[in-house]
């Protein structure tokens, strides 16, 4: 894993900063896990290595706020020793960790036991998100302060909505006392039923049980009126629908302090995905409509959704191989994200400074961390080729779930090298 | 409308046979003539003193029941053997998948058996067509009823007996009241009659009982059944289960009946001989008064019996369609 080199020169790439600086190639001095130099300053010094990002881009490394890496207790599904080598080829360098766990991450001790095992078997930072009630059932508070001080970046419902309004407006005014941010999936389960596609007109052609817009919106309003009202900072979770968008926009227009993000399979697909009952795209929030589609993107490039997550959610085959309504949500996108961006980019439905900053600073940002390409910053780095072509297989994914959104077909963007604190964590060479 | 350009993939030959019956989404008017054709030459089969012809003999159909059905899997065991199949029948709702299972070990475990056909019904929408995908290449896959989704040989045996009293579905005017969310049926059925040219389909139910974006199937949605009822030339009711007032989805049967119940008074704002048909089990007094259900417009007992015919046809079209795919592709491999 370590390269054995203390400093680093990357040359020639098309430098994206995440912070709205882009420069054409440019050099990056990377010393001791620190960015030391950009530009002509970083061509001056000497350096250990060098490493040629002629026609890549190099960017901040990505940061995913919502990715399952299912260990303790799914290792069939994932582990963080393949899942985050999965990531660290996707592009990542830092991902957080669903509290959906088995046991759920609602105590110090399965944080401080997926921290471990990360520091052991993960090339990148794992940032564990807590429980934000106990076992996730949505009726007791969990022991917030001591999930943070264990290594909590955030505390989050998972998939799992907090049905009971009188508890939720409690764990954000808990919450609020120590300034932790919630990270909530609005979902009114109530409204969701059974359902596990997007009520429209896919579902009704199909016969599949609809999960009805309001389901989300209904949860999305009351979410921002409790925030108000207890002043916690609230981090929405994979919007789906042009109306939450809307909302969230609203309520910031107002100054209240949320943030929100989206999946990028949201950003990509449609309800026509289900046509023909591919139970892949199976995912919870449901994809919805071109319109609702349409919304997010425009809200990613107004700035009202700050980060586009990956939603990784691997699965062993089985749990993917029966009847639509009878397998699990979730896509193994994590090393699928770039390529899905990129895809965006080419239909000039988002520049490549959005989608950069989606992926990097914007998410970095929600958990307060800065991580911008200049001088002084920690050294997560990724290279990537923008028009280089790769396709998703069996044999080319490295996360355990198989079932990435694009299969066997020409992808653009592969990540070069992935640079973690410095270290090479990934080189597709 | 829509159509679903994989269904169409995945049901047809090259030529445009049916290899399997899953959907009646993306099949044309010329298919679904054939299909009723090919039935009634099976009608004149039923009336004879021996009722077999020997279509399938030798072959082997499986009756794959997920979900528990007295009817439908009669129709569709009479109708095999009225083409001389083998017929092995499969309640799997109370053996292997109640054990855990999954819906691929079980077909792993019935292919082994050497079978030609499956007839599957499943209460998950879409399971005929995951069975057809993942069924060895040769075996027929007939959907008897999945989810919400689809019964189409229900939808086809419906038509035959609306083309036995009205000729021809041109200037058709028909509604379907009732449980249109949960009904497989209905959908089946606008299919059908779209595809067959009717001039207008109604779905006449409260907004609890339809499902959003139904007109996208090709229909109009009509709340008030006296309106709904005007120029009617075949109204057909479906059931009600009773559980759908324990989803406050209905207040009770009797409101029901009331607002949309097929009474005598109501079907006399029909025009005359309207025909009233259901695909049963009725519940006389909840969908249906006695006297319409067993009146003279009724064609409800019709129904039963083409059910038989067209499960015989599509059963025969899909193996044959099967069967010259295979020699296509074993001559083109020939060739090579």
């Amino acid at each position: 894993m370590a390269t054995g080199h203390n400093s680093l020169r990357i040359v020639g790439g098309r430098l994206l900063d995440g912070l709205g600086g882009e420069y054409a190639t440019t050099s990056l001095l990377i010393r001791d896990g620190q960015v030391v130099a950009v530009g002509e300053d970083a061509d001056r010094a000497a350096a250990d290595q060098v490493i040629d990002a002629t026609g890549c881009v190099v960017s901040p490394g990505f940061v995913d706020l919502n990715c399952n890496l299912r260990e303790p207790g799914n290792g069939q599904k994932g582990k963080i020793a393949t899942e985050t080598r999965a990531a660290a080829k996707g592009g990542y360098t830092r991902v957080c960790a669903s509290p959906e766990t088995s046991p759920v991450n609602d105590s110090g001790a399965v944080t401080h036991l997926i921290v471990d095992n990360a520091a052991l078997d993960s090339p990148i930072q794992v940032s564990p998100l807590g429980a934000l009630t106990r076992g996730l059932e949505g009726e007791l508070l969990s022991d917030m302060a001591g999930l943070v001080a264990a290594g909590c970046a955030a505390l989050s419902n998972g998939s799992r909505p907090v049905a009971n309004a009188r508890i939720l407006r409690r764990c954000m005014a808990y919450a609020q006392t120590f300034g932790f941010t919630l990270m909530l999936t609005p979902l009114n389960q109530a409204l969701a039923a059974d359902g596990y596609a997007h009520e429209g007109r896919v579902a009704t052609r199909l016969g599949l049980l609809g999960i009805p817009e309001v389901a989300e919106t209904a949860a999305v309003m009351e979410m921002l009126l409790l925030a108000e009202d207890t002043g916690v900072r609230l981090h929405l979770s994979q919007l789906s629908t042009a109306r939450s968008v809307a909302m969230v926009a609203e309520a910031q227009r107002r100054g209240v302090a949320v943030t929100a993000d989206v999946a990028m399979q949201q950003l990509v697909f449609t309800e026509e995905a289900l046509a023909g009952y591919d139970s892949r795209f199976h995912v919870r929030p449901p994809l919805r409509t071109e319109a609702d589609r349409q919304a997010l993107l425009a809200g990613v490039r107004d700035g009202v959704i700050t980060a586009i997550v990956s939603a990784h959610q691997p699965h062993d085959s089985a749990a993917k191989q029966a009847p639509v309504g009878a397998t699990e949500p979730g896509l193994s996108t994590i090393e699928s994200v770039l390529s899905l961006g990129l895809k965006l980019v080419e239909a000039a439905e988002l520049t490549l400074p959005q989608l950069v900053a989606g992926i990097t600073t914007g998410p970095a940002r929600v958990l307060g961390i800065s991580n911008g390409l200049t001088a002084g910053a920690v050294a997560d780095v990724c290279v990537f080729d923008p028009a280089a072509r790769w396709s998703a297989d069996e044999t080319t994914l490295l996360s355990s779930g198989k079932h990435a959104p694009i299969l066997q077909q020409p992808l653009p963007g592969v990540v070069r090298h992935t640079l973690c604190r410095g270290q090479v964590v990934w080189s597709a060479d | 409308m829509t159509h679903d350009p994989y269904s169409h993939a995945l049901q047809l030959t090259a030529d445009g046979q049916l290899r399997h019956f899953l959907t009646l989404d993306g099949l044309g008017k010329d298919l679904l003539t054939d299909i009723l054709d090919t039935a009634d030459s099976f009608i004149e089969v039923g009336e004879r003193t021996i009722k077999n012809v020997p279509l399938l003999r030798g072959r082997t159909v499986v009756n794959l029941f997920f979900e528990s059905s007295t009817r439908t899997r009669s129709t569709f065991e009479l109708a095999a053997k009225r083409l001389s199949a083998d017929v092995l029948n499969l309640d799997i709702s109370t053996s292997a998948t109640s054990k855990g299972e999954s819906l691929s070990d079980t077909l792993l475990n019935l292919e082994a058996m050497a079978s030609d056909m499956f007839v599957v019904r499943h209460s998950q929408s879409g399971a005929p067509h995951f069975i057809a995908e993942s069924v060895t290449p040769g075996v027929a896959i007939i959907n008897a009823g999945d989810g919400r989704h689809a019964h189409p040989t229900q939808a086809m045996l419906d038509m035959l007996t609306i083309r036995q009293r009205k000729h021809n579905f041109e200037g058709l005017k028909v509604a379907i009241v009732g449980d249109i969310l949960h009904s497989r049926v209905a959908r089946s059925q606008i299919r059908a009659l779209n595809a067959l040219g009717a001039a207008e389909i109604r779905v006449i139910a409260p907004a609890t009982l339809l499902p959003s974006d139904i007109e996208a199937l090709g229909c109009r949605v009509e709340y008030n059944m006296v309106e709904g009822m005007r120029d009617l030339d075949v109204v057909i009711m479906l059931r009600l289960q009773r559980e759908r007032m324990a989803g406050a989805l209905l207040p009770s049967e009797r409101e029901f009946y009331r607002l949309y119940g097929l009474s005598q008074d109501k079907l006399a704002l029909a025009n005359p001989g309207c025909l009233v048909m259901h695909p049963g089990p009725i519940n006389r007094g909840v969908e249906i008064e006695s006297a319409v259900a067993d009146g003279p417009q009724s064609v409800i007992l019709n129904q039963v019996t083409n059910g038989i015919a067209v499960r015989m046809a599509v059963m025969s079209m899909a193996m044959s369609g099967q069967v010259e795919e295979r020699s296509r592709l074993r001559q083109e491999s020939g060739a090579l």
